[in-house]
């Protein structure tokens, strides 16, 4: 490679003449980079969600008690030394369960991206890409599923299935999707109608092929930007499903679950259903604050 | 114009449509339950002639598109069933308490408009500067916030800690019943009557929760607010305002923001069905009598055909608000066509 002629790494990077298509990829990829480093805010929601997937995953060995462990005799006690954060009305450790239940949550929002993008992303693709009769039908179906408000359809759906971590997943999944249909339906409307993707039917390819290389490719950046916006309301989603006691199950840490159980303390043990509710804030703000940088980024017409 | 109005009938045949989904989508929910609702209903030791008189009664041994067909035509009779928790039929359940949620939603919209609307054009004038800056993380935080921990901490330092708000609920205790019941919108009706006790009673109990409600709405309506003025601001008849000599006042007020207001209505109109979600968890933390609460009670008593009803006025309201702007959009900005 052109590092072996003693150029630096960053001069490969921001080469104007790159020698293979690599080069030129992780060039772009590399001032993407830079223009999203210099804003600050959106450097702070990426190290706050750094932060909270390291505490998740890492919540075995920082667990400082059992989060299950009962202890009766220090019920509700104010953050001290042996208990961080302080204890919940059966005298367990806020804190440990604070950190397992980020497992949940995080794990929640990553089950239902991984099926909500791809499902967007297939119907919105080849409802655009197709048009007539498939956009038609797959374009009624999603103006259905969003005429209903977000949270109501998922309660009604978990109330007919039964409430628990993996009703709500679908419930939230259920109501998630048509948005990213509508996000790459629009931008493979506006790819269809240009010449490369003439050139590439002229070659001979496949409705199939143009779709998956090269279509979808270039919805990706602007399905980034909304899936982690979304991920801030598929916590807040999640939690208030918790919150209403249709989500997480009570004996479970989920933090939606932890401000139910704990929100009749909330006029004289005030801080043990705020603190898990400080950490849906704090979770659901950096997603936030993440996803807006990226948009500058990403898709600067947005702005 | 003969083009607008073709569009505009393409809108109003899909309604047929959505509507119909709807209905569909909620139906099924109710069908796909694994508690029987004949056992709901006689309990599990019915004999079995019971349990199977029950099942004929209710429709459940006809086969699916039948069953759904009878739902459809109880429904355009405004049928939604019986629920099995108040014993009452659905529709006048939802009737009774519809209007406390409409209530808070008004307010609430009304609050996040007056405090949403000057903050986007505010940090759109000074874009880029520090207030720009604080109103956008004020917006974002806005976004990020659970509505019920809101709630709850605005229960502890307003009504414990300060003691400034009264408690959860609609009304004191003395009021209840006192104002005849009009509306069932309780300002209106304390106006109606003359009781101004009764007023002041009302709106201090709206207040608070309408104004948790708000937040989240403000932020939005806030951010949209920015957006729309900033491109509006960036026109060249904004110039020409300038160079004529106009106050800067004027130029932000009639000029720039008159040509946002109708886009801004739409944006109103979607947030108010969005009010209607949010409208849930805080009725839930504040023990507001409204469709909200009507709704958790009944998903955890399993009460199917009150969750259905309640959902499915949700998502007419909705559909209806979402046509509304749509409507608006179409007629009222030229530039559509």
């Amino acid at each position: 490679m052109s590092a072996a002629r003693g150029e630096t790494w960053r001069d490969w990077l921001l080469s104007d003449t790159p020698g293979s298509r690599a080069q030129a990829a992780w060039g772009r990829r590399w001032r993407l980079w830079c223009g999203f480093r210099s804003n600050t805010l959106a450097m702070g929601g990426l190290i706050v969600v750094a932060v909270l997937i390291a505490l998740s995953l890492a919540a075995p060995w920082l667990a400082t008690h059992d989060p299950g462990a009962q202890a009766l005799a220090e019920r509700l006690q104010p953050p001290s030394a042996a208990h961080w954060l302080g204890t919940d009305e059966l005298g367990r450790d806020v804190f440990s369960r604070l950190l397992y239940g980020g497992r949940i949550t995080l794990g929640m929002v990553v089950a239902v991206v991984l099926m909500v993008a791809p499902v967007g992303l297939a119907i919105g693709c080849v409802a655009g890409y197709a048009g007539g009769l498939a956009d038609r039908l797959l374009m009624r179906t999603t103006d259905i599923f969003l005429a209903f408000p977000r949270l109501i359809l998922a309660l009604a759906f978990v109330a007919a299935i039964r409430p628990g971590v993996t009703s709500a997943i679908f419930a939230i999944a259920l109501t998630a999707w048509p948005p990213y249909a509508r996000l790459a339906r629009a931008e493979t409307m506006t790819i269809r109608g240009t010449d490369f993707i003439a050139a590439t039917r002229l070659t001979g390819a496949s409705m199939g092929r143009i779709v998956l290389r090269h279509v979808a490719p270039l919805c990706l950046p602007s399905l980034v930007v909304r899936v982690t916006l979304d991920m801030s309301s598929i916590i807040l989603t999640a939690a208030s499903l918790g919150f209403l006691g249709m989500g997480a199950q009570p004996p479970s840490p989920e933090w939606g679950a932890m401000i139910a159980t704990a929100r009749r303390f909330i006029l004289t043990e005030w801080w043990v259903p705020t603190i898990p509710g400080v950490a849906i804030f704090v979770a659901s703000l950096a997603f936030n604050l993440l996803g807006d940088g990226l948009r500058d980024v990403l898709d600067p017409k947005q702005r | 114009m003969n083009r607008r109005f073709r569009t505009l009938a393409g809108t109003l045949a899909s309604v047929p449509i959505t509507l119909f989904g709807l209905v569909l989508v909620t139906f099924l929910i109710g069908r796909v339950m694994p508690i029987d609702p004949v056992i709901a209903i006689v309990g599990d030791r019915a004999p079995q002639d019971v349990v199977e008189q029950t099942r004929i009664e209710l429709g459940l041994d006809r086969p699916l598109p039948v069953q759904f067909a009878i739902y459809l035509a109880k429904l355009l009779h405004g049928d939604l069933g019986r629920s099995v928790m108040t014993s009452h039929a659905v529709t006048s359940d939802i009737a009774r308490f519809f209007p406390a949620t409409l209530e808070l939603a008004t307010v609430a919209m009304l609050i996040a408009v007056a405090v949403g609307v000057p903050l986007g054009v505010l940090a759109a004038v000074k874009q880029g500067s520090r207030i720009d800056h604080a109103i956008r993380v004020v917006c974002l935080a806005g976004h990020s916030v659970p509505i019920f921990l809101l709630a709850l901490l605005a229960l502890l330092i307003f009504y414990a800690a300060l003691g400034i708000a009264p408690g959860p609920g609609r009304q004191d205790v003395i009021f209840e019943d006192t104002v005849p019941a009009v509306t069932n919108l309780l300002t209106v009706d304390a106006v109606l009557a003359g009781d101004w006790d009764a007023f002041r009673d009302a709106v201090a109990h709206l207040l608070q929760p309408a104004g948790v409600l708000a937040w989240f709405s403000m932020a939005y309506i806030a951010r949209m607010t920015r957006a729309f003025m900033l491109d509006a601001l960036s026109g060249e008849f904004i110039i020409t305002a300038r160079a004529k000599g106009l106050s800067s006042l004027r130029v932000i007020w009639r000029h720039a923001f008159g040509n946002i207001a109708v886009r801004l209505v739409t944006v109103l109109a979607l947030t108010y069905a969005g009010l209607l979600e949010g409208a849930v968890v805080t009725e839930t933390v504040f023990s507001w009598p409204g469709l909200g609460q009507y709704l958790t009670v009944s998903l955890l008593n399993a009460d199917m055909n009150a969750v259905l009803g309640a959902t499915l006025v949700v998502g007419l309201s909705y559909l209806g608000l979402n046509l509304f702007a749509d409507i608006l959009y179409r007629l009222m900005d030229p530039r559509v066509r």
